[in-house]
């Protein structure tokens, strides 16, 4: 209360900004103070015992009143003040670096991927490179390439899928099934693993065409865990919760990638390692992910991607201008299922294994978290989006030092899904369409018009 | 029929604990027309609070009362559960009010991946065992056998949840509280207009229905005796399709749907197969969404432009 004495003199702002930091600091001391400060931990004898760490709390708790009080005294002000400033200078549109940027940002970094591989090679040789092509390559590419293909069900279409990691997981059993019991090629399954996951996309996606949005949310939330728990219990087809292993890898023209005397290494003289075959994967996915992209692009010039836009925009206002609203969302449906099981099929032959554990609720969220991050409908965003959140994983494994600071049980990587937590809720209340939004119409009538529809409420069209 | 007898003993309490739950969802749906989907994630760190407050009243200041401990611990979850539902609301859902359609969605579910995160991060990933608050039991029936018992514990959760449920009955139908609350649901801006506050309404709403899943975590933190940072997950969704069963937006419908979808789901392992008892869970909420969106005791829903 003394804090709040001399801090009258300031001006009755200040007042009020301490009152509500010390308020939030109450409340934060009173659901951080057990949770955080007393920590159940099982002792030898096997009993819960309490563990007390006042000090983690103090430290949680002091962080949030300082801030709620830079906030409200700094910050919220300043952003205020910006918004007037900008409201009071004429629109003159994006400036000509910003617009040079975004010209040719995408086309820049397409070919910075092609030539990724080669400098991590020449910079660390083939045995240094492996955990970058795999580890970040790799990784972060799956990850685009299902944030895309969401994108098309979410951003375009505007149905929140929330079971989209099921047509990953149709895409993943169908070639760890048919490769392994049938002994077909990737080549062939590829296809078929996407023609699979396009066909469940249309029968699950059938059922919920009537359902309004957050319906329709939890129903695909349904789907999804269903699909998951039968493949955990349907022992005899899908071996349980095991998984398959040993996964036939995949093959280029036939030829292996391994130490036999027709693989890869010896047909080229070349001396035997794994980063090769990594290389390989590295531009297979990359292919996979660009075929994504440049479908998307291409639908949405077409009357059916126009369809999505508006379906997204307005579905009543749709059907009363003729658009069949079952096929538009059956064929978004589809065509996401299709590039999940695409990807599905990729990473099987990647990983050499899958077990339902990848395929749990907490991968979709993480798909729909990189699809609303890089606001929806964006591709350069849904992409960025996913190497800032799968690469800032990986980063985070690597951080060793954050170990000397916090003790050695700190273990970082558990953070993640904290902060893609956050992150979706910060995102949705700051900046709705997301870092990098990109939701203009894409047609106009001769001029720029505000718009109307309830996704776009917060600026002009 | 001494089995049937018990698995109708078994469904009713866990279904109970559905409807107490249910409640918070069918409550927020109906005022604000949104999913909470981090409902079950709070129920679960309600379960977290009650269970750390009951090793501090048992070890630290030896109580040995377990009733006494079970009464003070339910009212400290209560409290401080309505609290993280409130401070929720504040931060995640009243910034949106007038986003678009699916933000308060997407923000919900960002919330129930930060409240099951955190309480990992902050309590362990572990099980976390107790040891059996209190046994024993009437025996209702003894033939061929088997005994059909009805457990202590079992009659705790029956009438504490009818207790609750009356006392929140009364709130809704007879207090100025509740006048609000069913005004705000039928138009909100006439109700803001006739001099309800809304904003203070809707908190309230979340902390009732915090309150209720706070009853229903100590509650479920005493029967199973154990509680995991994913618990909140599928007994979130199961509440949930309770609500939907019953007629999202109304409450005596989340009550009998969470006594159906417990009694459904204790046959449903009783008599075919319990590996697939969460299948059936999930497909009552699919279908019944799909062909009887207004569930059993819900208005149908007119779509306005």
């Amino acid at each position: 209360m003394a804090a709040e004495g001399t801090a009258n003199k300031h001006g009755p702002d200040i007042a009020a900004a301490v009152k509500d930091a010390l308020l939030s600091g109450l409340v934060a001391l009173a659901l951080f103070g057990p949770l955080v400060g007393l920590r159940t931990e099982q002792n030898i004898r096997n009993e819960l015992a309490i563990q007390q760490r006042w000090g983690l709390v103090a430290a949680i708790v002091g962080t949030i009143v300082v801030g709620r009080f830079l906030l409200l005294t700094l910050v919220w002000p300043a952003m205020a003040a910006r918004k007037q400033h900008q409201s009071t200078i004429p629109d003159t549109g994006p400036s000509t670096l910003r617009q040079a940027v975004s010209r040719w940002f995408a086309p820049a970094s397409v070919v910075f991927l092609f030539l990724y591989p080669v400098l991590i090679v020449s910079a660390l040789g083939f045995q240094g490179s492996l955990k970058w092509v795999d580890n970040f390559g790799i990784q972060i590419l799956i990850y685009v390439m299902l944030g895309w293909g969401l994108n098309i069900v979410v951003g375009l279409a505007g149905l929140l899928d929330l079971g989209y990691v099921a047509f990953y997981a149709v895409g993943a059993y169908s070639y760890a099934l048919l490769s392994s019991h049938f002994g077909l090629s990737f080549w062939i399954l590829l296809p078929m693993a996407g023609i699979f996951a396009a066909l469940w996309g249309i029968m699950l996606g059938f059922p919920v065409l009537r359902l309004r949005g957050d319906y329709l949310a939890i129903v695909t939330l349904a789907f999804g865990e269903i699909i998951r728990l039968v493949l955990i219990n349907w022992r005899d087809f899908t071996n349980g919760s095991t998984g398959i292993s040993s996964i036939p890898k995949v093959t280029l023209f036939g030829i292996k990638f391994d130490a036999s005397p027709d693989g890869f290494a010896k047909m080229f003289d070349l001396p035997i390692s794994s980063a090769y075959y990594k290389i390989f994967l590295y531009y297979l996915i990359l292919l996979l992910a660009l075929l994504t992209a440049f479908v998307t692009i291409r639908l949405r010039k077409l009357p059916v991607g126009r369809a999505w836009e508006a379906l997204r925009e307005d579905e009543i206002a749709c059907r009363s201008l003729g658009i069949n609203t079952t096929n538009t969302k059956l064929t978004a449906f589809a065509l996401g299922a299709m590039f999940a099981g695409f990807a599905g099929s990729f990473f099987a032959a990647r990983q050499g294994f899958v077990s339902p554990e990848s395929f749990t609720f907490m991968e979709s969220a993480i798909i729909v978290a990189i699809v609303v991050l890089g606001g929806m409908g964006s591709m350069v965003g849904v992409a960025l989006a996913a190497v800032a959140m799968i690469g800032g994983t990986e980063l985070l494994r690597e951080l060793d030092f954050l170990k000397t600071i916090f003790g050695d049980n700190f273990d970082p990587s558990q953070f993640r899904m904290l902060i893609f937590g956050l992150a979706m809720v910060a995102v949705m209340i700051w900046k709705p369409r997301g870092f990098v939004s990109s939701r203009d119409p894409t047609i106009f009538l001769s001029e720029k018009k505000v718009i109307s529809g309830s996704l776009v409420k917060e600026g002009h069209g | 029929m001494e089995v049937f007898l018990q698995q109708l003993i078994n469904g009713i309490t866990l279904g109970s604990i559905y409807g107490l739950i249910a409640i918070g969802y069918t409550m927020v749906f109906g005022i604000i027309g949104m999913v909470n989907f981090s409902h079950g994630d709070v129920f679960m760190t309600s379960a977290f609070i009650a269970l750390i407050f009951l090793l501090v009243l048992t070890t630290v200041f030896g109580m040995t009362s377990m009733i006494l401990a079970l009464i003070i611990v339910m009212v400290i979850a209560m409290v401080l559960t309505s609290l993280l539902s409130w401070a929720i609301e504040r931060i995640a859902y009243r910034p949106l009010r007038g986003s678009f359609r699916l933000a308060p969605l997407i923000s919900a579910i960002g919330m129930s991946i930060v409240l099951s995160n955190f309480v990992q991060v902050a309590q362990g990933p572990r099980n976390k065992p107790i040891p059996p608050m209190f046994s024993g039991g009437v025996t209702v029936m003894d033939s061929n056998n088997f005994a059909v018992t009805l457990s202590y514990k079992q009659i705790m959760i029956w009438v504490v949840t009818a207790v609750l449920l009356a006392a929140f009955w009364y709130i809704v139908q007879k207090t100025s509280l509740g006048r609000a609350q069913r005004a705000c649901e039928q138009d909100r801006k006439m109700a803001a207009l006739l001099g309800v506050n809304v904003d203070r309404t809707i908190s309230l709403t979340f902390v009732m229905g915090a309150a209720l899943a706070a009853v229903a975590g100590t509650l479920y933190l005493s029967y199973y005796g154990v509680v995991n940072f994913s618990d909140g997950f599928v007994p979130g969704v199961k509440a949930f399709t309770a609500a939907v069963l019953g007629g999202i937006g109304s409450l005596p419908g989340a009550v009998i749907g969470g006594l159906l979808i417990g009694l459904i789901e204790t046959f449903w392992s009783g008599y075919f197969s319990i590996d697939y008892k969460d299948v059936a869970a999930f497909s009552i909420l699919a279908i019944v969404l799909i062909f009887m969106p207004q569930g059993l005791l819900g208005r149908p829903e007119v779509e306005k432009v």
